[in-house]
C-alpha cells in the first residue's frame, strides 16, 4: 500500500478587514438578503404599514376628520355580523367571485383554443382580445354603465326591436338584475386574462404530440384531454386562483355601475368598506373591519396558490 | 403489412416545391431509406404518407388502398418522430397503450402487446416511469415500442436516431435493422446520414430539391450512381470529380486532364463514342486511387502526383494530392509514411471510373 504524500498547509494568515467584509457580503446568504432588501423595504413601507394600521383602526371607532378614535376592541366586527347589509355583502362577494370565474375560465379557454388555430387576421384578433384587459376598468365600466342605461341601453333597444321584450330592461334596477349585469361585465373584463394566459400555455404544447396522437387515432376532443390539458393544467389552476382573488377584491366595476345599490343590495367587500369607512358614514373603524373580514379568505386562497406553485416547481 | 406507392406526388408550400412529382414503390416488408441533404423534402414526403400534410397533387397508396384523402388515424401507420413526441405526463406503459386504448383493444390484449414490445426492446423495467425520467436512448426505445404495439401496416421514421450520441446511434442502428427484419413490417426511414442509409436500407431513395434522384440498392447506388449528385452524395470521403477530355486514337480511348492520362477500359468505350474530343466530368472514388509507395514504372493506369496533406484515420490514411483541377483524395495504407511535397505514384482502378455528362450531369458510365 502506498500513501499519498502528506501536504502540510500553512495556517492562513488573517485577512485584512476590508477583504473580510467583502467576503462576508459576498457569501450567498448575506448577498441574497442584500438583494432582497429593496423589495422588503417597499413591501414594509407600502403594504405592511397600511395593513397593520388598518388592523389598528378597525379596533377603534375612529371617523373621518378626527385624528384618533377610542379603542373599542372587536366591537366593529361584532356589529358587522349583526348587520344585514354586511351579510348580503358577503353573499354577493361569493356569488361575484365564484359564479364569474367558471365562465371566464371556459370562455377564455375557448377563445385561446380558437386563437391558437391558424387563420388570417389571427394576430390582429390576438391583439384586440387584450383590449378589455388593457383599458382602465374605470373607463370600461363607464361604457358598461351606458350599455346598462335604463332608457338608452342598446341591449334594450335591440331586444325590443327583435320583439323579445316589451319595454326597456332595468339592468341595474333590482338586486338580481344588477348582480347578473355586474357578473356579465366582470366576465367580459376578466376573460382576456384567461385567454392570454392559456394561449401562452397552448403555444408550449409541442406540435408533434398532437400529430402523434392524431396518427394513433385520437380525435380533437381526445387530443385536448390527452395532450393539451395536461400541459396547460398548471396555468389554468394558477390563473383561476388569481382570478378568484382579484374578483373578490374588486372595487371599480361595482362602484361605477351600482355603487352597491339598489338599496345597498349589491355591495361587495370593497364597495361596502368604502361606503362604511369613507363614502357615506365616514366610520373609518367600521370600514377597516369590513376590509379585514376579507383577509382570511384571501389569505387562504393565496396559501393554496403558493402551495400549488411550489408543488409544480419540484 | 403492405406495399406503399407514391404516384406522381407533389407537395407545394406557397412558392416552395417541397416534393416534386415523386413516384416510388416500396415493396411489402421492405426497409426503404429516404436520404438527401437538408431541406430536400424527405420529411415532407414522409408526412404526406402519414397524412399530416395534404398532397398538392398525385396519389398515395398503402396496400391496395388509395389513402390520399384519408385522415392519419385511418391509414394504419405508426410514426416515430425525431424528438420522439412521447406524452410527457403519461408513463411509458400508458404511452405505449394510448393508441390501443383509443382503438378499443381489450385490456388483456393491450397488456400482452405492451409487455411483449417492452421485452423486445428491453424496457420492461421502465414501464412505470415518465418520459422525463428516461435517457435519450430509452426514450427512443419507448417511441419505437409505441409504434410496434400498434402492429401497423407501415412504420414511418423521421431521423429517429439523430438525437443519440454517436456510439448509441451505431448500436441502435443495428438493433433497429434486426427488429425490422424480425417483424417484417414495411418501413420508410428518413435520414440525412448516408452511412445510416447505406447500412440500413434494402433500397435507398436519394432525393435532392424535392426530386427523386435514384432508387436502388446500396451496392448499385454506390457502384452505379445515376448522376453526379448521387455520386458525390453517397460515399465518404466524397468521390473526386474533375473535368477530362475524351481522346481517341489507335482504337483506344483515353481521358486526359492536364498531366493525367487514363486509359478507358474496353467495356466502357462504346459509351464515350459521342463524347470524343469533348469534355466530360470524371469521377474516381478515393479507394480507387491507390497510393503506391516506392518508384514503379509508369503504366496506363498510373499517374504521378504531389502530396498536399496526410490525414491518418487509423484504419486508413487519406492522402490529399494536387490533381489536375484541385485536390484529389486517395486512400492509402494505414501508417503510410509520406510528407507534403513528396511526389507519389498513384494507381487508378480504371474499371471503377465514372463519367458524367457536364451538361445534364447524368452518368455516362
Ligand atoms: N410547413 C411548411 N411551410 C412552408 N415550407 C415548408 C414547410 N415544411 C417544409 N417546408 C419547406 O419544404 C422544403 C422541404 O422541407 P423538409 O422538412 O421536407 O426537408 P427535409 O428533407 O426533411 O430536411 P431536414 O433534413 O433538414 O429535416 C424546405 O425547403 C422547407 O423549407
Ligand atoms: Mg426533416
Amino acid at each position: 500500500m502506498t500513501t499519498a504524500p502528506v501536504r502540510t498547509i500553512a495556517p492562513a494568515a488573517p485577512l485584512p478587514l476590508r477583504q473580510r467584509i467583502r467576503l462576508w457580503i459576498e457569501s450567498e446568504p448575506v448577498l441574497a438578503y442584500l438583494f432582497m432588501s429593496p423589495g422588503w423595504l417597499i413591501l414594509l413601507l407600502f403594504m405592511s404599514y397600511p395593513f397593520f394600521l388598518g388592523i389598528w383602526i378597525s379596533l377603534t371607532d375612529r371617523t373621518v376628520g378626527l385624528p384618533t378614535g377610542e379603542f373599542v376592541g372587536l366591537r366593529n366586527y361584532r356589529d358587522l355580523l349583526r348587520d344585514g347589509v354586511f351579510r348580503l355583502t358577503v353573499l354577493n362577494t361569493f356569488i361575484y367571485g365564484f359564479v364569474t370565474v367558471p365562465f371566464k375560465l371556459l370562455l377564455g379557454l375557448l377563445l385561446a383554443l380558437l386563437l391558437n388555430q391558424a387563420f388570417r387576421l389571427r394576430n390582429v384578433l390576438r391583439a384586440a382580445l387584450l383590449l378589455p384587459w388593457i383599458v382602465p376598468t374605470a373607463l370600461s365600466s363607464l361604457a358598461w354603465l351606458m350599455l346598462y342605461d335604463p332608457v338608452l341601453s342598446p341591449f334594450s333597444w335591440l331586444l325590443k326591436d327583435w320583439g323579445v321584450v316589451e319595454g326597456s330592461i332595468a339592468f341595474l334596477g333590482s338586486r338580481v338584475n344588477a348582480i347578473v349585469s355586474l357578473c356579465v361585465a366582470n366576465i367580459w373584463r376578466g376573460t382576456p386574462f384567461f385567454a392570454v394566459a392559456i394561449l401562452a400555455g397552448l403555444q408550449a404544447v409541442p406540435h408533434e404530440l398532437h400529430e402523434a396522437a392524431a396518427i394513433e387515432g385520437a380525435n380533437a376532443v381526445q387530443r385536448f384531454f390527452a395532450v393539451t390539458l395536461p400541459v396547460i393544467r398548471g396555468i389554468v389552476v394558477i390563473t383561476t386562483l388569481f382570478s378568484i382573488i382579484w374578483t373578490f377584491a374588486d372595487f371599480q366595476l361595482v362602484y361605477v355601475l351600482t355603487k352597491g345599490g339598489p338599496a345597498n343590495s349589491t355591495h361587495i367587500f370593497g364597495t361596502f368598506a368604502w361606503q362604511e369607512g369613507i363614502g357615506g358614514a365616514g366610520k373609518l373603524g367600521m370600514g377597516a373591519a369590513v376590509s379585514l373580514y376579507m383577509f382570511p379568505i384571501l389569505a387562504a386562497l393565496s396559501a393554496i396558490l403558493l402551495r400549488y406553485v411550489r408543488s409544480q416547481e419540484t | 403489412m403492405a406495399e406503399v406507392i407514391y404516384d406522381h406526388v407533389t407537395k407545394r408550400f406557397d412558392s416552395v416545391v417541397a416534393v416534386n412529382d415523386l413516384t416510388l414503390e416500396v415493396k411489402d416488408g421492405e426497409f426503404l431509406v429516404l436520404v438527401g441533404p437538408s431541406g430536400c423534402g424527405k420529411t415532407t414526403a414522409l408526412r404526406c404518407l402519414a397524412g399530416l400534410e395534404e398532397v398538392t397533387s398525385g396519389d398515395i397508396l398503402i396496400g391496395d388502398r388509395v389513402v390520399t384523402h384519408i385522415p392519419p388515424k385511418d391509414r394504419d401507420i405508426a410514426m416515430v418522430f425525431q424528438n420522439y413526441a412521447l406524452y410527457p405526463h403519461m408513463t411509458v406503459y400508458d404511452n405505449m397503450a394510448f393508441g390501443l386504448k383509443l382503438r378499443k383493444v381489450p385490456k388483456q390484449e393491450i397488456d400482452r402487446r405492451v409487455k411483449e414490445a417492452a421485452e423486445i426492446l428491453g424496457i420492461q423495467d421502465l414501464l412505470n416511469r415518465k418520459p422525463r425520467q428516461l435517457s435519450g436512448g430509452q426514450r427512443q426505445r419507448v417511441a419505437l415500442g409505441r409504434a410496434i404495439v400498434r402492429e401497423p401496416q407501415v412504420f414511418l421514421m423521421d431521423e429517429p436516431l439523430s438525437n443519440l450520441d454517436a456510439k448509441l446511434r451505431v448500436q441502435t442502428r443495428g438493433e433497429l435493422i434486426k427488429l425490422q427484419r424480425r417483424l417484417g413490417v414495411t418501413t420508410i426511414y428518413v435520414t440525412h446520414d448516408q452511412v445510416e442509409a447505406m447500412t440500413m436500407g434494402h433500397r435507398i431513395a436519394v432525393m435532392n430539391q424535392g426530386v427523386l434522384q435514384q432508387l436502388d440498392t446500396p451496392e448499385n447506388l454506390y457502384d452505379r450512381p445515376a448522376n453526379l449528385f448521387v455520386a458525390t452524395f453517397i460515399g465518404s470521403p466524397a468521390m473526386n470529380i474533375f473535368p477530362a477530355k475524351v481522346v481517341s486514337g489507335d482504337g483506344s480511348y483515353r481521358l486526359v486532364a492536364g498531366e493525367v492520362t487514363l486509359e478507358v477500359p474496353p467495356s466502357h468505350r462504346s459509351r464515350l463514342a459521342d463524347y470524343v474530343d469533348r469534355e466530360v466530368l470524371l469521377g474516381i472514388r478515393p479507394e480507387d486511387l491507390e497510393v503506391v509507395v516506392g518508384s514503379e514504372a509508369q503504366r496506363g493506369d498510373t499517374v504521378r502526383l504531389p502530396v498536399e496533406l496526410i490525414e491518418p484515420l487509423g484504419a486508413e490514411t487519406l492522402v490529399h494530392l494536387r490533381g489536375p483541377a484541385g485536390t484529389l483524395i486517395a486512400q492509402g495504407e494505414p501508417r503510410i509514411h509520406l510528407n507534403p511535397g513528396d511526389v507519389v505514384t498513384v494507381r487508378v482502378r480504371t474499371e471503377h471510373l465514372h463519367t458524367f455528362d457536364p451538361q445534364t450531369e447524368m452518368a455516362i458510365f
